[in-house]
């Protein structure tokens, strides 16, 4: 079966439909997938829901789907950097759950895993412990979290065999496994594409089981906090 | 005369002991890694590293390796990736020895606020509230009082809780203090500062 597509556009053809729910991989702006995000823009999909860390800055990342206002809802842990997301937030016009870091990544690997909810320590005494079923194990109170299952899983790795066994580089990695793992449908891009054989098995970070179609491009990369040291 | 930020963050260095996995929280607590001299400390950063390097030299930054801050940061001999799921493993695991955050509020049981102010400062609790639950010891680095001059150690939070019960040290401007089941207890004055100070600038109980 080609998982191999030509564009990020043609990768995500009969995927989207408005209203539907999409884990995205990323931290910050550090190995998130621009160009899906940038299809999807294109597209013009509406009432998104979206379990990401973040949610981009103004102009990059899910922020320019904030900007169209394609987005309903955001499942995320820090929104700090995004402007335009606060303004959205606080007139009412998008909503917003928080989710600690931890939780939400372990709510999209649990998700993928068959595992329906799990129990945690993190956030009890919290807003966040607030409606949730509270259990104590071995003398200690943890919280239930459900795991997530998404429509559609977007994710950047570094380089894929078109079987879809992905690389990912340095701290790149983040969310995108968990969230590559927690979708019906993942759709994967690259930055390089090499033929099937020349990735070492022993060195594959996500097998091929967990993507369903890859699309190698040029990405901006563009980074958020550029910070450097004087040199001796 | 108070601690400026580099002195605190040299004395929160020295609660970091050999062979420690540690997590450090933007702001102040980020100084500490300049300080920990001859002792192997392997930083995490909960995006995904142990073994956070500093930060690059101009020309060799690489948008594929920043800090959990998302600043551009550099990797060293030791140093390994995994993804967030593993890495919140390993916090909410106890693997990681000791996370050193700054904080808006401290109560005198322990409690922490540091993601939010209602209808002010919406910015989320990123790993905090996954750290604070989950690392062996949690040590607050912060200024005594706010800018209105009043005390950050309280009796109660105001402000939305981190955790609950928590936080096992603060080092203020002022000095250290241990967060004990009855109250806080004075380990240590800044120089020049007394006890007599601390108490007249925390609100919480001392005893």
């Amino acid at each position: 079966m080609k998982k191999v597509y030509g564009t990020a556009s043609e990768a995500l053809d009969g995927l989207l439909h408005d209203g539907m729910f999409i884990a995205a991989g990323g931290f910050g702006l550090c190995g998130i997938p621009e160009l899906l995000l940038q299809a999807i823009k294109d597209a013009g999909t509406k009432n998104l829901t979206f379990a990401s860390n973040n949610a981009g800055v103004d102009d990059f990342g899910i922020g320019i789907l904030l900007q169209t206002k394609q987005v309903k809802k955001m499942i995320s842990s820090y929104v700090g950097e995004n402007k335009e997301f606060m303004r959205q937030y606080l007139s009412g016009e998008l909503e917003l759950e928080f989710n600690p870091q931890g939780t939400l990544a372990e709510r999209m690997r649990a998700g993928g895993s068959g595992i329906p909810g799990f129990y945690t320590k993190t956030g009890v005494g919290t807003q966040i412990a607030e409606g949730k079923e509270h259990k104590d194990f071995d003398g200690e109170t943890y919280i239930m979290e459900r795991g997530i299952i998404a429509d559609l899983s977007i994710v950047k790795a570094w380089k894929a065999d078109d079987t879809g066994n992905l690389i990912f580089r340095k701290t790149a990695r983040n969310f995108n496994p968990p969230a590559a793992m927690c979708g019906k449908v993942c759709v994967a891009e690259v930055e390089e594409i090499v033929p099937r054989g020349s990735l070492d098995p022993d060195q594959i970070h996500l097998p091929g089981i967990y993507v369903h179609r890859i699309v190698q491009g040029e990405h901006e990369k563009r980074i958020e906090q550029r910070t450097v040291r004087e040199k001796a | 005369m108070p601690w400026d930020r580099n002195q605190m963050a040299e004395r929160a260095a020295q609660e970091l002991k050999d062979g420690m996995y540690v997590n450090l929280g933007i702001g102040i607590p980020t100084l500490v890694a300049n300080y920990i001299g001859d002792k192997e400390i392997t930083l995490q950063s909960e995006n995904g590293m142990l073994g956070m390097g500093p930060f690059p030299f101009e020309g060799e930054e690489d948008a594929d390796l920043i800090n959990a801050g998302k600043q551009t940061i550099t990797e060293l001999a030791r140093t390994s990736y995994f993804d967030s799921a593993m890495s919140f493993g390993m916090i909410r695991g106890g693997k990681i020895a000791a996370a050193i955050l700054g904080a808006m509020e401290v109560s005198e049981k322990g409690d922490l606020a540091n993601w939010m102010i209602p209808g002010k400062l919406v910015k989320g609790m990123g790993g905090a509230m996954d750290l604070v639950a989950g690392v062996g010891r949690v040590i607050v680095v912060m200024d005594h009082t706010n800018k209105h001059g009043e005390s950050k150690l309280l009796k109660e939070c105001t402000l939305p809780l981190t955790g609950k019960g928590v936080v096992d040290l603060i080092i203020t401007d002022l000095g250290v203090l241990e967060v004990d089941h009855k109250g806080l207890h004075i380990l240590e004055c800044a120089d020049g500062v007394t006890e007599q100070d601390i108490r007249a600038a925390t609100e919480a109980s001392i005893v």
